[in-house]
């Protein structure tokens, strides 16, 4: 039988947790049950773990340390739960195992008085007990956690491994995997990074108002990176891979659930956008690609298929920030979204509403890259002639010489305006920009079709903009 | 914990500065460096010479060579540091930030050894 991987029981009683052991009544646990066992344990490692990690930072005041012993303590598990059976309460069971191993590491360095007399005096509780802790007594000090993964004294790689690696549920090997790098190599950056944090003195804490909102913001550019790692691969094949995104909007959930329970309301609203725009953007998943694995443009999804749910949970979210009248960056891009995920055509889309959406972002925080959307919009709302316009001031813009997207973008307002040989070099100059396989195939596949448009007698002046 | 703030800085600036605006960076610095004295971070520190005073100096095969200038003819070189005890990194990079130069340089923060022949 598959253990349930959603939810541990956790005992009722508290008394319960104070036996090492509570064996299964056939608690002669077969070989096979192995695989049981790390699924159990990895499932933890999922729900608790970042939690788990947090509390002992705390309590040590050490990140290397504790991550080490957490880690310790991980493996002791698969070996102790496959022998003598699952615990009660693997969370509890885990932290005191964790717990024991700092003592001891610290007891083997000599410095053990020093950090437990300081861990004691902080916190006011006794340095050791026995009693393997009950989820609810472990303190949430994830937010904590999750400025000290994104600090900008890290490199953003860094925050990103760290971030997923202390408070994700993908496995090292999944999150390598996912970043197309070898599983040595990302974990050769975590070991790298826990050590700056604790060697350069990273702080566990939350900022301090002054440097709070800066520093929520590289927070959640980490979140907002990982989800577009996941949402479209710079390089290579693999242009969606769901286990990055999915993982995103946990850890946006977290961080939101997390201010809120801190009383930080008055960052909530953004941090809700950020939810509300991942969800959005990826309730559009499941049309993105085709069957053959090729890229399906905005404009021609099967709006069916998109995901009724994720697309619902991403409204409601927009909505509860929208209504706490603090509008940011992310809310806009959200709204954005939503415009998109509620027209029911492309064409029918209220394209007027999206340009003023990218206008006001643009004001926010401006950059070439919303210009050019704001000019694709302003294509579909009064033609492809103004989108050209909008176009040009930003073809002198260092920053997008060599970016794809601007070429296609330019491309795809040129043939709507009948200008194919036109959008024909522009697809090709966009085809020799590009590093994405599947965005290649794409800028091919229109290539022959404009070629095919033309040698079908549809001259220039009879372009797709009819 | 202690923290080495190494101070670089373009020197053809410092070199093409007027004795008025020389002045004025030493009063910045003995501003700043009573501010964080007062509020105890200052356990130590020094100003450079320029690297043109510099010399190099290397051992191999028991020979001692020496050479005319820096290690690294870079735009910035080093030309101070401080030794400053704060809290964590965080207040290093707030006290870092107040260095005079940190405006037209690059302070390096770097973390000392506690007991530097230990682990």
């Amino acid at each position: 039988m598959t253990p349930t991987v959603t939810a541990i029981p956790w005992p009722a009683d508290p008394s319960a947790a104070r036996q090492p052991w509570t064996p299964r009544s056939d608690h002669r646990v077969q070989s096979t049950e192995m695989d049981n066992v790390q699924t159990v344990l990895e499932d933890v490692v999922r729900q608790d773990g970042g939690r788990l990690l947090a509390a002992l930072i705390s309590r040590f005041g050490d990140f290397e340390l504790a991550e080490d012993c957490l880690q310790d303590a991980y493996a002791a598990a698969l070996d102790a739960w496959s022998r003598r059976g699952l615990p009660v309460n693997p969370a509890g069971w885990l932290m005191t195992t964790a717990r024991n191993r700092a003592v001891d590491r610290l007891r083997r360095a000599g410095t053990l008085r020093g950090k437990l007399t300081q861990v004691a005096f902080n916190r006011g509780q006794s340095p050791i007990s026995r009693d393997p802790p009950l989820p609810d007594s472990i303190p949430d000090e994830r937010l904590k956690l999750i400025f000290t993964c994104c600090h900008p004294a890290l490199g953003i790689e860094s925050q990103v491994a760290l971030t997923l690696r202390t408070l994700g549920g993908l496995t090292t090997e999944e999150i390598a995997r996912a970043f197309l790098i070898p599983t040595a190599t990302l974990a050769q950056r975590v070991v790298r990074a826990k050590r700056k944090v604790s060697r350069a003195g990273i702080p566990f804490r939350v900022p301090e108002p002054p440097q709070l909102p800066e520093r929520l913001e590289a927070v959640m550019a980490v979140v907002y990176l990982i989800f577009n790692e996941g949402y479209s691969a710079g390089s290579g094949e693999s242009l969606i891979r769901a286990d990055l995104s999915q993982e995103a909007i946990r850890l946006g959930e977290v961080l939101v659930d997390l201010l809120d329970a801190e009383g930080l309301v008055a960052h909530l609203p953004e941090a809700i956008g950020l939810l509300a725009l991942m969800r959005l953007h990826d309730s559009r998943r499941p049309a993105r690609l085709d069957t053959d694995g090729e890229l399906v443009l905005l404009e021609d999804q099967d709006r069916t298929r998109w995901d009724i749910q994720e697309q619902r949970r991403g409204l409601e979210d927009l909505d509860r920030a929208l209504a706490m009248n603090q509008i940011g960056p992310y809310q806009v891009q959200a709204a954005i979204s939503a415009v998109h995920v509620r027209a029911d055509s492309y064409r029918e889309t209220d394209w007027p509403e999206i340009v003023a959406l990218y206008t006001a972002l643009d004001a926010m925080s401006p950059s070439p890259i919303v210009k050019l959307n704001r000019a694709v919009a302003i294509g579909m709302a009064h033609g492809p002639g103004d989108g050209l316009t909008a176009l040009e001031t930003l073809a002198d813009d260092p920053s997008l010489a060599g970016y794809a997207p601007l070429y296609a973008a330019r491309a795809d307002l040129l043939s709507r305006a009948g200008l194919t040989d036109d959008a024909i070099s522009a697809y090709r100059r966009a085809l020799e920009l590009t590093e994405n396989e599947i965005e290649a195939r794409f800028f091919r596949r229109r290539l022959e079709e404009l070629a095919n448009s033309k040698t079908s007698g549809r001259s220039e002046k009879g372009g797709a903009s009819a | 914990m202690l923290y080495a703030m190494l101070i670089y800085q373009d020197e053809t600036a410092a070199k093409a500065a007027t004795e008025a605006e020389m002045q004025e960076s030493v009063a910045l610095f003995e501003a700043f460096q009573h501010q964080m004295d007062a509020a105890g971070h200052v356990q130590g520190g020094q100003r450079l010479r320029h690297s043109d005073t510099a010399t190099s100096v290397r051992v191999r095969d028991g020979k001692t060579m020496v050479t005319d200038g820096p290690y690294a003819e870079t735009k910035e070189q080093l030309g101070g540091f401080y030794l400053m005890e704060c809290a964590d990194l965080d207040q290093a990079i707030e006290v870092a930030a107040q260095i005079p130069t940190a405006v037209s340089g690059v302070i390096e923060v770097r973390p000392v050894f506690t007991d530097p022949f230990g682990p």
